[in-house]
């Protein structure tokens, strides 16, 4: 069955304490080439049949009103993934 | 669910004023609430009649304000206050609420939920220091004009407990220098930002002064004995501290006044 993935970042402009402790414990295993990490959901919704536009309207409209807070969020991506056969 | 019953026993605490138990202070429950019984208990003690109000409901049961306590309604899944937001009666609350008529407290996860109903502005995120905090918080009293600070002074101190993991308080420049222009910080952390909070905000109001919400608890902070180890005004006896409870009486009285 498709799925739609949803993805939602925090805001750049908002600290993300959680990427930030991450980035604190990279080095501490070894991984020290990254300079930076921010942390965000992904969201899988699956379909039942074809995903039609109106089925792709009603995951933005529910990426904008209930899976991000536009305060602290951005919704980073709404797109259809087929499973491999 | 309309009869309370106390988990320890009934309060000894004198009731402030006894005329004012006409008032009906709704307090709602969702799945994970937990500190929906001390609000009730808040209320009573401050002498109006706390009445439970189930998330799931359409009925507001004509009270007169509405608590929206702490704890990790929807446990906190997907965000704060974010499933919650969307329940039956919270759609009654926002109706009454928006235009000014109906008092609304939300602390703590019930400010979480208010911001996620757009309520309130802004949002909360994890504490800068990502540690679960709970601890005694001396906080400003900055606005007396709202429905629920009007038995304290401008700029008066009060000591209540903090208790929370995303008590972060965010919003953007813009909003913020809105909130400071229009005198809508009616709470600030005084002592040191216990989380990373813009500009040291604990709570803030709307543009009409009856919705408040705020990240400390005054319902833990009304009765001696079971509140805080100090007060603002310094050194109480072991847990005495009750500066939390002119919150629940000043909108006993503006309710009664009314």
């Amino acid at each position: 069955m498709p799925r739609i993935v949803v993805d939602v970042m925090p805001k750049p402009e908002i600290l993300d304490p959680q990427g930030k402790a991450i980035a604190g414990a990279l080095p501490r295993l070894g991984f020290t080439g990254f300079a930076e990490v921010r942390q965000g959901k992904r969201f899988e919704l699956t379909v039942e049949g074809d995903v039609t536009e109106e089925i792709l309207d009603q995951a933005r409209n529910a990426a904008a009103t209930l899976l991000s807070n536009p305060v602290i969020e951005d919704v980073t991506r709404v797109e259809v993934i087929e499973d491999a056969q | 669910m309309t009869v309370e019953t106390p988990l320890i026993g009934y309060s000894n605490a004198e009731v402030v004023d006894a005329g004012l138990s006409g008032i009906r202070v709704g307090v709602v429950t969702f799945p994970g609430t937990l500190d929906d019984r001390d609000a009730l208990r808040a209320v009573r003690i401050a002498g109006g009649t706390g009445v439970q109000l189930w998330h799931g409901d359409h009925d507001l049961k004509d009270v007169d304000a509405v608590i929206i306590p702490g704890g990790f309604s929807y446990g906190d899944y997907l965000r704060a206050g974010a499933i919650s937001r969307f329940a039956p009666l919270m759609e009654q609350i926002t109706a009454a609420a928006s235009g000014g008529s109906l008092p609304v407290l939300g602390i703590c996860n019930g400010f979480q939920v208010l911001t996620e109903a757009h309520l309130l502005p802004g949002s909360m995120v994890k504490n800068n220091h990502l540690h679960f905090l709970c601890k005694d918080q001396r906080l400003k009293v900055e606005n007396s004009t709202t429905a629920w600070t009007s038995a304290y002074a401008d700029g008066s101190e009060i000591v209540v407990p903090l208790k929370n993991q995303d008590g972060q308080f965010v919003a953007d420049e813009r909003t913020l220098d809105e909130l400071e222009g229009e005198g809508r910080v009616v709470f600030r952390y005084v002592g040191g930002n216990p989380n990373g909070s813009r500009r040291d905000i604990a709570g803030i109001t709307n543009e009409h002064g009856n919705v408040v919400g705020l990240m400390p608890h005054p319902e833990h902070a009304v009765e001696a004995g079971f509140g805080p180890d100090s007060s603002a005004s310094g050194e109480v006896e072991t847990r005495g501290g009750v500066d939390g409870l002119g919150i629940f009486t000043s909108v006993l009285q503006k309710l009664v006044n009314k």
